[in-house]
């Protein structure tokens, strides 16, 4: 059966350049960086030219990189470090109602302990306003955390001038570039950016391996304790393969990036407005055109049900994801939809298609065969769909 | 995640569709939690002659639906009333845990449509 891979927003398959590469430091130079002799030493050079790969596709210096085990833990790094480290200034966070779980939990993790909160909204488009980031800010907010593009909806925030805001604010200025990280340009000078966070398995590289820009003089406190790598910032024996894997990944993207942005474009545009022209009662989630992911396409397929379309599609070897419930785990569907100003209907069609590297047009034109018959069928055993019918 | 027996339901549901002039329809679910089954009963001498279904909902919903159809047809109204959300999962070879809370109404959606019955004979 075809298989086409179309949830690269969720994870990427690792290049095989850059496994090859990896395998060499599990095997061969398996030194610990932190030893002094040659096997340590050839560790040590290879993960700080990895730090200055990362470095370098920011617009950051190499001692600014910290590594992680990933996203989350550089997220939950960015905002409980800087709490703890300025609590004394103020205990007032602001971040926006669509940010990954990765920092609403860790915000609201700190609400708990005391912290004030404000959750910014977004506009229909799910995009936050710079209006509604002006009036929350607050004498004691010490942190205002804005991803750069959602993972959801794909929608590009306006985080330069954010950031422009923040910054003459006198607060901090948290970033979780996830989404856009290796497929639009990310500079932490233009963006004016405190902290970033970003992540190697969604650019081809291994799971497990993660990074935090920190601007020189920005103080943040360790969540880990111990031998004291990474500066004192992160404690534990770098996960070296996986850190090499990640600057390799980098250096891949930079090649690669502006190429591979406009290829991606044609082929969501292609299906984008293939399943608005085959199907009827769709509804596009997000914005259009460049304010939006050039990677990213997301609709709601009114009358059916999110994870009865995946398993449809699954069956036939389409991989992609959902905003309902049942795919969230919990009773409510994506709280970015929800915030978009959704209904819970349809918030519940929800249906994520998210292009990569492989590819092609006829993966797209096989999804577009394939997606119409089963909303067909799907909407035939839908009792809203009847309903709809009778009362139009 | 989900049993062949699942997979099987949601690829070929059984008594899809609605019966016109229904002795009994029975409604559960809301477009809130994304699970709403419709059921639709045809009594004679209190057992039901023929059941038609229409769910909108997770692959769950639909399969204990079409489950549900299977497990009542041909059975006194009394016999269906016994029949529990439980012995649907069951029948299916069981579903996830997250799933039997939100998607697991296939048998209150049948008790509905016979109250529904009932109470429009009694009315009569």
């Amino acid at each position: 059966m075809r298989r086409v891979y179309l949830d690269h927003s969720a994870t990427t398959p690792v290049d095989r350049e850059v496994a090859d590469l990896m395998m060499v430091y599990f095997t061969e130079k398996y030194g610990n960086p932190s030893s002094i002799h040659s096997f340590g030493r050839e560790a040590r050079h290879a993960l700080e030219e990895a730090r200055s790969q990362v470095a370098g596709l920011l617009g950051a210096k190499p001692e600014e990189i910290t590594f992680t085990s990933g996203g989350t833990e550089a997220d939950n790094l960015a905002i409980l470090g800087l709490a703890e480290a300025r609590q004394e200034k103020g205990r007032h966070l602001i971040v926006s109602a669509i940010e990954h779980h990765a920092v609403l939990d860790t915000v609201k993790y700190l609400e708990k302990a005391g912290f004030a909160l404000t959750v910014l909204p977004v506009n229909s488009a799910g995009i936050v306003e710079l209006d509604e980031v002006i009036k929350s800010l607050r004498p004691d907010t010490i942190l205002v955390s804005v991803m750069h593009a959602n993972n959801e909806v794909g929608s590009i925030q306006p985080v330069a001038e954010i950031g422009r805001i923040v910054r003459e604010h006198g607060a901090a200025f948290h970033i979780d570039a996830v989404q856009t990280f290796g497929k639009i340009p990310v500079n932490v000078e233009e963006l004016k950016a405190d902290l970033l966070t970003i992540s190697a398995h969604k650019i081809y590289g291994p799971k497990g391996v993660g990074a935090l820009y920190v601007r020189k003089g920005v103080r943040i406190s360790p969540l880990m304790h111990g031998g004291g790598q990474e500066k004192k910032r992160r404690s534990g024996t770098e996960n070296t393969p996986a850190i090499i894997g990640f600057g390799k990944a980098c250096e891949l993207a930079v090649q690669r990036m502006t190429e591979e942005a406009e290829r991606v474009k044609k082929l969501r545009d292609t299906l984008l407005t293939g399943i608005v022209e085959s199907i009827k009662y769709v509804k596009v989630n997000g914005p259009q055109g460049d304010l939006r992911l050039p990677n990213n396409v997301n609709v709601s397929i009114e009358f059916v049900e999110g994870e009865s379309l995946l398993l449809s599609l699954d069956m036939l070897g389409i991989a992609a994801s959902s905003g309902s419930a049942c795919t969230s785990g919990s009773l409510d569907p994506s709280h970015v939809l929800l915030a978009m100003g959704l209904p819970h209907e349809i918030a519940h069609g929800s249906l994520r298609f998210t292009l990569g590297r492989q590819n092609t047009e006829e993966d797209v034109a096989y999804v577009l065969e394939h997606l119409p018959k089963i909303v067909e069928r799907l909407r035939k055993i839908s009792p809203l769909y009847d309903q709809f019918n009778k009362t139009k | 995640m989900y049993s062949q027996k699942v997979m099987e339901h949601f690829t070929n549901p059984r008594n899809v569709g609605e019966i016109p002039d229904a002795d009994g329809i029975g409604e559960v679910g809301n477009t809130q939690c994304g699970d709403v089954m419709r059921i639709y009963l045809d009594i004679e001498n209190d057992i039901i002659k023929d059941i038609k279904f229409k769910t909108f909902g997770c692959g769950a919903a639909v399969a204990t639906s079409s489950m549900v159809t299977e497990m009542v047809k041909g059975k006194t109204i009394a016999e269906a009333l016994e029949i529990s959300n439980q012995a649907v999962a069951e029948a299916l070879g069981g579903l996830p845990p997250q799933k039997m809370h939100c998607s697991n109404l296939a048998a209150d959606a049948v008790h509905a449509a016979i109250k529904d019955y009932l109470d429009k004979r009694n009315k009569g």
